[in-house]
């Protein structure tokens, strides 16, 4: 089952690629995030699922991220017929194959329990990306690919040297050498402290490029800018997703082996570093989807700030992980169908959107007022239950620093989007004959419902899901 | 582990890393990459020799399998691609960095030995700490990320990505048992597809923007 997970949507990318038809060939897509979905299902009901000799494990971190990945994906993949077909001019076959690999690839990060692997699949993401983010092929699509695949490449190789270290840490302690990640976290209360400290840091420098934390955010605003608005979402719910928890799963080897409070004060000062970046930056955004990559920027951070703290915020912050990815999805889509009318990314010149796409238009609208913690949103609650659980906790400065950052997003960022979407219909609505439907529209409602549900209703199987993976981060890491 | 047998390489690979450094010509800089390239491959058995076990801890299958593949790939294929995309480029060979040549090699020199002694601290193994193998493999992956960050060209950038992933290789090397076959293999077709993959965006430039060098790649900006 384990191996299948991974298999069946990379068939599905070789079953694209021999498509002839551009027209019928995103429909692949679909199919595939239907046939991992229903797979995801019955992994997630299934305890103890392993493969590949115990280098595959599905543990309940890995089902929570594996199941937000496999929601996310079927609904952008849904979305994906629909915007390709106003793109006829583009062969979509290499980006179509690539979305599938990526699947493929990204449920390879999550099932890993080996680390050499999971640095293999990681960079592998990094590259079937790439024609997804050059679908547009000018040259401005072109830089940002460059930027993306450049940082990330040498994050990621940073990433391998951290890897290398902790294993050598190992090493030096007399212990034999390994990259399971269940061994070195069993022995970790005997690693050498010296390479276990150099270890993290050099990981979450290069997991943290590919995740978006500042200050190695840089290819993001680029990327989410330049790539089609399904890319971005793919890019801001899955794949940053899947680096957070490579991320985790390295901090619960520092917390096991006695170094939280190291692990932990980095975790709040890249948090709070990377929520300010992106506050700064959101604040008169000039261009409406770099403004989502500056957006992304924040939630990684709150992410890191709320395993950080620990306790109550490490709940928020699993809960804000699915908040932020569903909301992102709302966003980038929206935001997708925004450009293709208005064929400017200049917020300056964009007004009127709910006149000039009214299901867009609102969904925009409604993406913003989740994302900045609105109630009755699902943001709201983690977003809230991670200020609370600060304060309880004690971490004065780091709740009244979160608190204030929210708040300046919530007014910089809600100035920049009522006078997107009020108003009269500006000259640039004219520029394109494009018009909302039903198959641009719908996964975009899809993800809003799911975060209006989320906020209203956690169903029992996500609050069980949720509390397995908690009580796993806290099992994991004692002290 | 026989790595009294791979000082002297090791030696030579700092004088490349050096080189690369000072000197501008493009093509001395790739050929020195896959001078690298074919070294790491050529001592990769050795740091796996066991003493005792004569040649036979040498020659394995797997050991050579993949020093093969490493020399191909690194010193052969990665380095041809970026001489033909090189080739291909209205660029000069005489490359134009942010940082002059002579400031990179004292750079390079003073981060040397900012490593070496850094490795001095490291807690090493008893077996290691007398061998040149993590001073190496850290003052390469410093002088990567020198040439990464001061050099203007993209090929010289793709050339410095390999050689900060050459000195990982190197450090990779105490720790064979750690890094099972398929996992080596998936590395080295990560970072091969990737070199691929920055190769085409190269070409994309040239067709896509008019002139040589990387200033084109920073219209993207706040």
């Amino acid at each position: 089952m384990a191996e299948l997970l991974i298999l069946v949507p990379w068939l599905f990318g070789g079953w694209a690629f021999a498509i002839s038809s551009n027209k019928w060939r995103p429909w692949v897509l679909p199919l595939g995030g239907l046939a991992h979905s229903v797979l995801t299902v019955m992994a997630l009901q299934e305890p103890g699922l392993t493969g590949l000799n115990g280098w595959l494990s599905l543990d309940p971190l890995g089902k929570l991220v594996l199941g937000l990945i496999s929601v996310m994906f079927l609904l952008c993949a849904c979305y994906a017929p629909g915007y390709l077909a106003q793109r006829p001019e583009r062969n979509n076959r290499v980006m179509c194959s690539c979305l599938m690999l990526s699947l493929g690839m990204m449920t390879l990060i999550i099932l890993s329990h080996h680390l050499g692997l999971m640095w293999v699949a990681m960079e592998a993401t990094t590259l079937v990306s790439v024609p997804g983010l050059y679908f547009n092929h000018n040259s401005r699509s072109l830089e940002a690919t460059w930027k993306y695949l450049l940082i990330c490449s040498v994050g990621i190789a940073l990433a391998l040297l951290g890897s290398l270290f902790f294993a050598y840490s190992a090493v030096h302690a007399g212990l034999e050498s390994t990259l399971m990640f269940d061994d070195l976290l069993k022995e970790a209360p005997q690693l050498s402290v010296p390479w276990l400290h150099t270890a993290f840091v050099l990981l979450l420098v290069g997991y943290g490029t590919k995740m978006g934390l500042a200050p190695m955010h840089t290819w993001k605003p680029d990327a989410y800018g330049e790539a089609p608005g399904m890319i971005g979402a793919l890019l801001a719910g899955c794949m940053t997703n899947c680096a957070f928890l490579s991320i985790l799963r390295f901090v619960l080897i520092a917390r096991a082996a006695g170094q939280r409070e190291f692990a932990d004060r980095i975790l709040i000062f890249v948090g709070l570093f990377s929520m300010a970046v992106g506050t700064v930056f959101m604040v008169r955004q000039r261009d409406f989807k770099r403004m989502l990559g500056y957006s992304s920027v924040e939630h990684m951070g709150i992410l890191v700030l709320g395993i950080g703290i620990g306790g109550g915020a490490c709940w928020a912050a699993l809960l804000h992980m699915i908040n932020n990815g569903l909301t992102k999805g709302v966003l980038f889509l929206s935001a997708g169908n925004i450009h293709r009318a208005y064929a400017t990314k200049q917020t300056a010149d964009v007004r009127g959107v709910i006149r000039r796409l009214p299901v867009s238009g609102v969904m925009f609208l409604l993406g913003f007022l989740a994302i900045t913690g609105s109630p009755p949103f699902a943001p709201f609650i983690s977003e809230f239950g991670l200020l609370s659980s600060a304060f309880r906790q004690g971490h004065y400065w780091a709740g009244g620093l979160f608190a204030s950052m929210l708040l300046i997003v919530f007014f910089g960022y809600g100035a920049t989007v009522t006078t997107m979407v009020f108003g009269a219909p500006s000259p640039a609505a004219k520029s394109t004959t494009f018009q909302d439907s039903f198959a641009t529209c719908w996964p975009i409602v899809g993800f809003g419902l799911l975060v209006l549900m989320l906020g209203l209703y956690l169903p029992p199987f996500m609050a069980e899901l949720l509390r397995d993976a908690v009580s796993y981060v806290e099992m994991k890491s004692p002290g | 582990m026989n790595l009294s047998l791979i000082d002297p390489f090791l030696v030579v690979l700092l004088m490349l890393n050096f080189i690369q450094l000072g000197v501008g010509r493009l093509p001395t800089i790739i050929m020195m990459v896959a001078l690298q390239g074919v070294i790491l491959g050529v001592i990769f058995p050795f740091t796996h020799h066991d003493a005792s076990a004569g040649w036979e801890g040498v020659i394995s299958i797997r050991l050579l399998a993949l020093a093969a593949a490493m020399i191909v790939m690194k010193g052969w294929l990665m380095p041809r691609m970026l001489y033909y995309a090189f080739k291909e480029s209205q660029m000069r060979g005489q490359i134009d960095p942010y940082l002059g040549l002579t400031a990179s090699l004292l750079l390079g020199a003073l981060g040397t030995g900012v490593m070496m002694a850094f490795s001095s601290r490291l807690p090493l193994r008893e077996e290691h700490a007398s061998h040149l193998l993590v001073p190496a493999a850290l003052s390469t992956v410093f002088t990567g990320l020198l040439i990464l960050t001061t050099r203007r060209e993209p090929l010289t950038q793709v050339a410095g990505y390999l050689v900060l992933e050459n000195g990982i290789v190197i450090f990779g090397l105490l720790l064979v048992e750690a890094m099972p076959f398929l996992v080596e293999v998936g590395v080295l077709l990560d970072v091969f597809v990737g070199v691929f993959v920055m190769g085409i965006i190269l070409q994309q430039v040239d067709r896509h923007l008019p002139s040589p060098g990387s200033d084109h790649l920073r219209t993207l900006k706040e």
